[in-house]
C-alpha cells in the first residue's frame, strides 16, 4: 500500500540574484516525503539542501515550481511545522521551562496542559532537573535538547532539522542521534534533515536524498533498509558498511578529481 | 618575584585574558592612589601656582564649605535636570528605536534624518533654545534632550538589529505571529542592550547640563562652578569636578546593578 504524502516538492527551482545575474541554486527538484518517514538531505556544503530546507519551512519561496504540505502549498512558516537550526536558538531570556512552554503558550494551550506536556518532553529527551536553567547554563547537546523539545511540545506534522548536531563533538552528536530516534519512536512525526555526515544519514534515515551540488540537484535516492530499533552496533554491521561505501562512491563522482578524469575517458 | 596580594595569574597579560575580582579591585584602587597622589605631591611641593590648583587639603576644606551653604541644592537642582532629560528622551527614543530596528520602512523615515541631527552639535542650539523657550527650567532640559535623543534612537535601534534573526524564525515555527515577534522576541531579546545604551547616554546628558548651567542659569552644579570661576576660586571648581564624577560613578553602578538583577540571562547582565 503506499504511504500518505507528506510533502510533494514539485518542479522547485531557486536562484539567487548576484547583482543583476540569476545564479542557480538549486535545479528541477521534484520528490515526495512520505508521512512520518525519517528523510536525510545529504551533500556538500553548496549544494542548496540547507536552501531546500528552508523552502519546506517557509522561510524561502521556489522561483519556480511549488511545495506542498498535505496537498496545500507553502506560503510561509507555521506550526504545523517544527525547525531546528544547527545554531542554538533557544531564548536566552527564558528559562528551559518557559523555552519549551513558549509554543504552547503562544498557541494558548491551558496552564495545567501545558506544564504536563513541558514536564513530558523534558523527560523525553533527558533533561529532568534543568527545568530552571537559563540557556547560557547548558552545553550545546543539551541546548539542542530544549530545542528539540520546543520543537515537539506544540505536536507538529512534522520537524524540519538543519544539521542539528553539526556544531557538536562527535561523541555527544552520537548520543544525540540515539535519543533523536527514541523520540522519534515515542511521537512519530515527518522528520526531514539536513546534514552532511554520511553515517548520521544512515544511521537515522529511512531514506537519503544524496545531492550533487552547483546547482543543487537530486543525484540519487537510496532506501535504508535496516531495523528501526537502531542502536550504535549497527555501524559496524556489514549492511551500514555497504551503504556508506555506496554513498561515498556517489559523492566521490561529484568530486572535482573524478569530474576531471571522466572528462578524460 | 610575586606578590601574593597581586599574584595575577599566568595569563592576565595575554590578549584578551581575564583576572580576579580581587586583584581588579586593587589596581583600580591603586589607578585612583597615584592620581590622587601625584595631585597632593606636585601641589604640596609647590610645583603648580596654588592660584591655579588648589591641594587636596583646601579642596576638602571647600567641600565642606559649600556642602554647608547651597551646595546640596546645586547637586539637587543638576540631578534633576539630568533626570528630567534623560527620562523624556528614554521615554521617546525607546520606543522609536525599536520600530526602527524592526521595521525597515520607519528606518528609512527616521534614521537618515537622525543621523543628520546628530551631528549638529547640541550646545549649538543654545541661542536658539534661549529665544524660544527663555532661560528657565525648560530651556536646560531641552538642551539634554537635543543631546541625548537623536543619539540614543539610533543606538537604541542598533541594539534592536543585533537579535539573531534565527529567533525570529523559529518564533514562527511555534505559532508566533509577525505581529507580535516585537513584543515576543526582538524587546525581551535586545534589552539588556537597550539597558547598556542608556546607560551611556546618560552618562553624556551630565556633559550637557553642566554647559546649560553655565549660561543663564541661577543653581546647579555648573552655575556654582562658572561662579568659582570669576571669583578665582579653584577649589570649587575642583570640588563641582569630583561631585558630577562621585555622582557619574553612582548612576553607573545602578544600572550595572540593575542589569545584573534584571538581566542575569544575558552576557551583559553578568
Amino acid at each position: 500500500m503506499e504511504k500518505e504524502i507528506m510533502y510533494r516538492i514539485h518542479g522547485v527551482t531557486k536562484s539567487y540574484l548576484v547583482g543583476k545575474k540569476a545564479m542557480p541554486a538549486l535545479k528541477e527538484i521534484n520528490f515526495d516525503i512520505r508521512k512520518n518517514e525519517l528523510v536525510a538531505i545529504l551533500g556538500t556544503s553548496g549544494c542548496g539542501k540547507s536552501t531546500l530546507l528552508r523552502m519546506l519551512a517557509g522561510f524561502l519561496k521556489p522561483t519556480t515550481g511549488a511545495i506542498y504540505a498535505q496537498h496545500q502549498a507553502i506560503t510561509g512558516p507555521g506550526a504545523d511545522r517544527g525547525m531546528v537550526f544547527q545554531s542554538y536558538t533557544l531564548f536566552p531570556w527564558l528559562t528551559v521551562r518557559e523555552n519549551v512552554e513558549y509554543g504552547l503558550k503562544e498557541l494558548k494551550v491551558p496552564k495545567a496542559e501545558r506544564e504536563a506536556t513541558v514536564t513530558r518532553y523534558l523527560h523525553d529527551v533527558g533533561l529532568d532537573g534543568f527545568e530552571n536553567a537559563y540557556p547560557r547554563e547548558l552545553s550545546g547537546g543539551m541546548k539542542q535538547r530544549v530545542a528539540i523539545a520546543r520543537a515537539l511540545a506544540i505536536n507538529p506534522d512534522s520537524l524540519l532539522l538543519d544539521e542539528p548536531f553539526g556544531a557538536l563533538d562527535a561523541q555527544t552528536r552520537s548520543h544525540m542521534q540515539e535519543m533523536m530516534l527514541d523520540v522519534w519512536q515515542k511521537h512519530p512525526k515527518t522528520i526531514v534533515m539536513v546534514t552532511h555526515d554520511i553515517e548520521e544519514a544512515i544511521f537515522m534515515a529511512d531514506r537519503i536524498v544524496v545531492m550533487r551540488a552547483h546547482p543543487g540537484s537530486i543525484k540519487q535516492v537510496i532506501d535504508i533498509d535496516l531495523p528501526r530499533d537502531r542502536d550504535i552496533h549497527i555501524k559496524s554491521d556489514p549492511r551500514f558498511i555497504a551503504y556508506k561505501e555506496e554513498i561515498l562512491q556517489l559523492i566521490y563522482e561529484e568530486s572535482p578529481a573524478a569530474q576531471r578524469q571522466l572528462m578524460e575517458a | 618575584m610575586k606578590s601574593m596580594a597581586l599574584s595575577l595569574g599566568g595569563e592576565a597579560f595575554l590578549p584578551q585574558g581575564a583576572i580576579a575580582k580581587r586583584p581588579y579591585t586593587i589596581i583600580a584602587i591603586v589607578a585612583f592612589a597615584l592620581v590622587l597622589g601625584g595631585w597632593f605631591l606636585m601641589t604640596n611641593l609647590g610645583l603648580v601656582d596654588p592660584t591655579f590648583m588648589p591641594t587636596p587639603q583646601a579642596t576638602i576644606k571647600a567641600a565642606g564649605a559649600l556642602f554647608s551653604g547651597s551646595f546640596v541644592i546645586d547637586i539637587w537642582m543638576s540631578t534633576y535636570r539630568v533626570l528630567a532629560g534623560f527620562i523624556i528622551s528614554a521615554i521617546v527614543a525607546v520606543p522609536l528605536g525599536l520600530f526602527i530596528g524592526t521595521y525597515a520602512p520607519l528606518n528609512a523615515l527616521i534614521e537618515p534624518l537622525m543621523s543628520f541631527v546628530r551631528y549638529l552639535p547640541a550646545t549649538a542650539f543654545i541661542p536658539l533654545f534661549i529665544l524660544w523657550i527663555g532661560i528657565d527650567e525648560s530651556e536646560k532640559i531641552a538642551l539634554i534632550i537635543m543631546g541625548s535623543l537623536p543619539q540614543l534612537i539610533l543606538m537604541v535601534a542598533v541594539d534592536v538589529r543585533k537579535v539573531p534573526h534565527d529567533l525570529v524564525e523559529v518564533s514562527y515555527t511555534l505559532g508566533t505571529k509577525p505581529s507580535r515577534v516585537l513584543w515576543k522576541i526582538i524587546l525581551p531579546a535586545s534589552m539588556p542592550y537597550i539597558l547598556d545604551s542608556l546607560r551611556m547616554v546618560l552618562g553624556w546628558a551630565w556633559t550637557y547640563v553642566v554647559v546649560a548651567e553655565m549660561v543663564g542659569a541661577s543653581s546647579g552644579i555648573g552655575y556654582m562652578m562658572i561662579q568659582s570661576q570669576r571669583m578665582m576660586n579653584v577649589s570649587n571648581i575642583f570640588v563641582g569636578l569630583l561631585a558630577i564624577g562621585f555622582l557619574g560613578l553612582l548612576f553607573d553602578c545602578l544600572f550595572k546593578l540593575i542589569n545584573k538583577l534584571c538581566f542575569g540571562w544575558s552576557a551583559q547582565g553578568r
